[in-house]
C-alpha cells in the first residue's frame, strides 16, 4: 500500500510533483461528468457540513488559510488529485479502478481544477 | 508478474488470458500499481512481509461472468477471493485473507434490481452501496429507509454477509437478519438460489425468507462456500416522525436498573433502535466537548466511587446516560418517550432531556444539516472522522481496527467486562482507543468495542496485534466472543469457538471439502481453510 505520507506544504499546494499539470481547457461535458464523480465518490467526505471527515481534517490542517472544501480550492492540480485518489492519505483509503475509472478520474480532475489560477 | 502460491507463471498466465476472455482485458488487473489498490488500506501488517497481497484482480459484470470465472479458476486451481465494494475498513478491506489469491472484484455488479415500495423490500447486486441505494430512493421519492452501517460506501450484501449492523429498528439493524433470499455461485460455477428463490417464478423471494427444507443461507455468511451475486432485504417504511431523548442517572449502582429497563423496552419494541450506555462522568459522552478542568482533574486522580458520585450530584454530570430513539407518528413517539420517562423515572434522581424531533420526508437542505444521520436511514462517512485530523488531534491515524466482543445485556456483564479489560490494560501497559462502554446493536446483547489505530510503524502495529490477540483469548476465558474480525485475527477468533474439540470447525471443514474440493474460494476466511492449506495456516 502506497498511501501518501505526510506531505509538505509545497506538495499540498500542488507544486512539487514534477511539472505541475494545469487543467487544459476541459470541455463542459467533462467538467459536468467530473462534478457527478465528485458527488458520487468525494462529497460524503469533502463536501459541506460538520459530518464530513475530509473537510473537517482540512479545516484543522489549514485553519482557513486554504479552503477546506475541495470544490473551493483554486490550487489543485491533476497530478496532485490523481496521487491522492490512487494512494489515499491517512484515514482516506485509495479508490480502485472499478470505483473511479481512469476516465472518471480525468473528469474529476477537470472539475476540481476548473478554476485553477 | 505475481503468481498465486505454488502456481507457475505459465499456467497462471493462461488463466489470466481466459479471465480476460470472459470480462475483457480492461477488467483484469496485474500491474503493481493496480494491485496496490487491492491491499487493505487499514492493514495492521503495513509494509511487513505478512502483508496480504493479491496476485491479480478480475472484475466481472454479471452472474454469468462470475460462473465462468469460477469454472476457469477450478480448472487451473487458482485461489479466488471475492469482494463486494472492498470497503470493510476496520474489519478488512479489499485484500485477500490468503495472500496471492486473485481478487474477484464485484463492484461493477452494481444494479439495483428491484425496490418494492408497497412491500418494503429490495433486491440488489454486491456492488450496490448504501449511498447508491439511498440516491435511488431519493431520486424516485420512495417512502423507504435503509438501515445504514457506519461506512455509507459499504455494500449492502457485503455488510450483511459480515453480519454487520446499523442504527434504526431491530428488525432492520441486524443486516444479516434483514435479508430475504440469495443467489449464489458455488465454487464449481453452479448457480443456487435460496429461500423462495429456489422455486422458478416464485412471487415471494424477497418476502418469505425460508422457502422449503433446510435453510442454508447461513453457510454463505462469514464463510467461503460461494459467491453471493444477488441478495434481497427487508427495508423500513419511512415513518411519519422521529424523536429522541436522553435518560441520565447519577449513581454507579443505577447502571443495573438502567440496563434492565433498556432491555425491557428493547424486547417489547417500545424502543428498539441502536443505542449505547455512556458515562459522561467517567469517559465523556460520544462526541461530547472536552471535560471541564474540574472533571478532567477528577478523572486524572481516579478516586473512589463515592467521590465520583458526589461530583456527579453536585455538578449535574451523569454517571450513566442513554439516548433513546423512537419512530412512528408524532403522537406515538411522544407517548413512547413519556412511557420511557415513567419507567426510567423509577430510578431515584433520574433526569431527562428532550432530543431531536423530525417529521418526514426531509428536504435536501434539512438532510445536509443533520449531524447524526444513521438513525434516520441516511448513509454517511461521519465515523471516519474518528482518528482523523482535528484541532485536538493534529496527527491523523492511518486507519483503525476494532475489537468487539459480544457480552450479555446486563449491568453486571458491563461491570465485569470493563473491570477485566481495565485491569488487563494496566498489566499489559496498553491503552486502546474508544469508550469501553456497551453498544446495543444486536438484540439481547451488548458489543464492548475497543479500537486500535493503524500505524506506519511496524513495531507499533506488532504490539497492537499482540494486544488484540491477548484480548481475544482473555475475552474467551470469560465467555465473550468476537462477532466479526479482520483477516489478521480470523484464525485466533475461530480458535475460541472450540466446544467439543472444535466440532464446529470440523463440520465447517467437512462442508468446505465437499462444496469446494479444490479449495479455491476465499481460503482462510473466518478460519475455514481448505484441506491442502490446513497445516500451514497464516498467523
Amino acid at each position: 500500500m502506497n498511501k501518501v505520507g505526510y506531505c509538505s506544504a509545497a506538495l499540498l499546494l500542488g507544486v512539487s510533483l514534477g511539472t505541475p499539470v494545469r487543467a487544459l481547457a476541459a470541455d463542459a461535458a467533462t467538467v459536468e461528468k467530473g462534478k457527478q464523480v465528485f458527488q458520487t465518490w468525494c462529497e460524503a467526505c469533502h463536501g459541506s457540513g460538520g459530518d464530513r471527515p475530509g473537510t473537517l481534517g482540512l479545516e484543522a490542517k489549514y485553519g482557513g488559510k486554504i479552503p477546506a472544501r475541495l470544490e473551493d480550492r483554486k490550487d489543485l492540480t491533476a497530478d496532485f488529485l490523481k496521487l491522492y485518489v490512487r494512494n489515499g492519505f491517512a484515514m482516506m483509503a485509495p479508490f480502485r479502478k472499478t470505483e473511479i475509472s481512469d476516465a472518471d478520474l480525468a473528469a474529476l480532475t477537470a472539475y476540481l481544477t476548473r478554476t485553477r489560477k | 508478474m505475481r503468481t498465486p502460491p505454488g502456481l507457475a507463471p505459465e499456467p497462471f498466465a493462461t488463466a489470466l488470458r481466459e479471465f480476460a476472455g470472459v470480462v475483457g482485458k480492461d477488467w483484469v488487473f496485474t500491474s503493481d500499481d493496480d494491485l496496490h489498490l487491492y491491499q487493505d488500506a487499514y492493514s495492521p501488517f503495513w509494509g511487513e512481509p505478512d502483508e496480504r497481497k493479491a496476485s491479480a484482480a478480475v472484475a466481472p459484470h454479471s452472474t454469468e461472468e462470475v460462473q465462468a470465472i469460477m469454472r476457469i479458476a477450478n480448472a487451473h486451481k487458482i485461489p479466488i477471493y471475492p469482494i463486494s465494494t472492498g470497503r470493510n475498513l476496520g474489519y478488512g478491506g479489499a485484500a485477500p485473507v490468503y495472500s496471492g489469491s486473485v481478487v474477484l472484484d464485484l463492484k461493477r455488479m452494481n444494479r439495483i434490481l428491484e425496490v418494492n415500495e408497497r412491500n418494503a423490500t429490495c433486491l440488489v447486486e454486491p456492488g450496490v452501496s448504501y449511498f447508491d441505494l439511498y440516491r435511488h430512493i431519493r431520486a424516485n421519492k420512495l417512502k423507504l429507509w435503509i438501515d445504514c452501517p457506519d461506512p455509507g460506501w459499504g455494500s449492502l450484501i457485503g455488510n450483511a454477509l459480515e453480519r454487520g449492523n446499523g442504527y434504526t429498528l431491530a428488525p432492520y439493524r441486524d443486516h444479516w437478519g434483514a435479508h430475504a433470499g440469495m443467489e449464489v455461485v458455488l465454487p464449481d460455477g453452479d448457480l443456487v438460489r435460496t429461500g423462495m428463490g429456489a422455486m422458478p417464478g416464485a412471487k415471494t423471494w424477497q418476502q418469505f425468507k425460508y422457502g422449503y427444507g433446510p435453510h442454508l443461507d447461513g453457510l454463505f455468511s462469514q464463510s467461503n462456500f460461494g459467491v453471493v451475486t444477488k441478495m434481497g432485504f427487508w427495508m423500513m417504511p419511512e415513518p411519519e416522525a422521529f424523536r429522541s431523548g436522553t435518560v441520565m442517572v447519577y449513581r454507579y449502582e443505577d447502571l443495573f436498573k438502567l440496563v434492565d429497563i433498556l432491555a425491557y423496552f428493547e424486547n417489547l419494541k417500545v424502543m428498539s433502535a441502536t443505542t449505547r450506555v455512556e458515562s459522561p462522568l467517567l469517559f465523556g459522552a460520544f462526541k461530547a466537548p472536552p471535560p471541564s478542568p474540574e472533571l478532567a482533574a477528577l478523572r486524572a486522580r481516579n478516586p473512589g466511587r463515592e467521590e465520583y458520585e458526589a461530583f456527579a450530584a453536585n455538578n449535574n454530570v451523569p454517571y450513566w446516560s442513554v439516548i433513546l430513539r423512537f419512530y412512528g407518528s408524532p403522537k406515538v413517539t411522544a407517548a413512547h418517550w413519556e412511557y420511557a420517562r415513567e419507567k426510567f423515572g423509577t430510578i431515584a434522581g433520574a433526569k431527562f432531556k428532550d432530543g431531536d424531533f423530525y417529521e418526514f420526508p426531509l428536504s435536501e437542505v434539512a438532510v445536509n444539516q443533520i449531524m447524526d444521520k444513521a438513525p434516520l436511514g441516511i448513509p454517511s462517512l461521519e465515523a471516519f472522522s474518528m482518528g482523523g485530523r482535528t484541532p485536538t488531534n493534529p496527527t491523523p491515524s492511518n486507519g483503525h481496527m476494532w475489537f468487539s466482543p459480544i457480552i450479555p445485556m446486563s449491568g453486571e456483564a458491563v461491570q465485569e467486562c470493563e473491570k477485566v479489560f481495565r485491569e488487563a490494560f494496566k498489566e499489559w501497559g496498553v491503552n486502546p482507543l474508544g469508550l469501553p462502554l456497551p453498544q446495543l446493536y444486536h438484540e439481547r446483547t451488548f458489543f464492548q468495542i475497543y479500537g486500535f489505530p493503524i500505524s506506519h510503524d511496524a513495531e507499533t502495529n506488532r504490539k497492537n496485534r499482540e494486544t488484540f490477540k491477548r484480548m481475544i483469548a482473555l475475552a474467551a476465558e470469560h465467555g465473550w466472543g468476537e462477532y466479526r474480525t479482520a483477516p489478521a485475527f480470523m484464525d485466533a477468533c475461530a480458535d475460541t469457538y472450540s466446544f467439543n474439540n472444535h466440532a464446529l470447525r470440523r463440520l465447517q471443514e467437512k462442508l468446505k471439502d465437499a462444496v469446494d474440493p479444490n479449495g479455491i474460494l476465499s481460503a482462510g476466511r473466518y478460519g475455514i481453510w481448505p484441506e491442502h492449506l490446513r497445516k500451514t495456516r497464516h498467523e
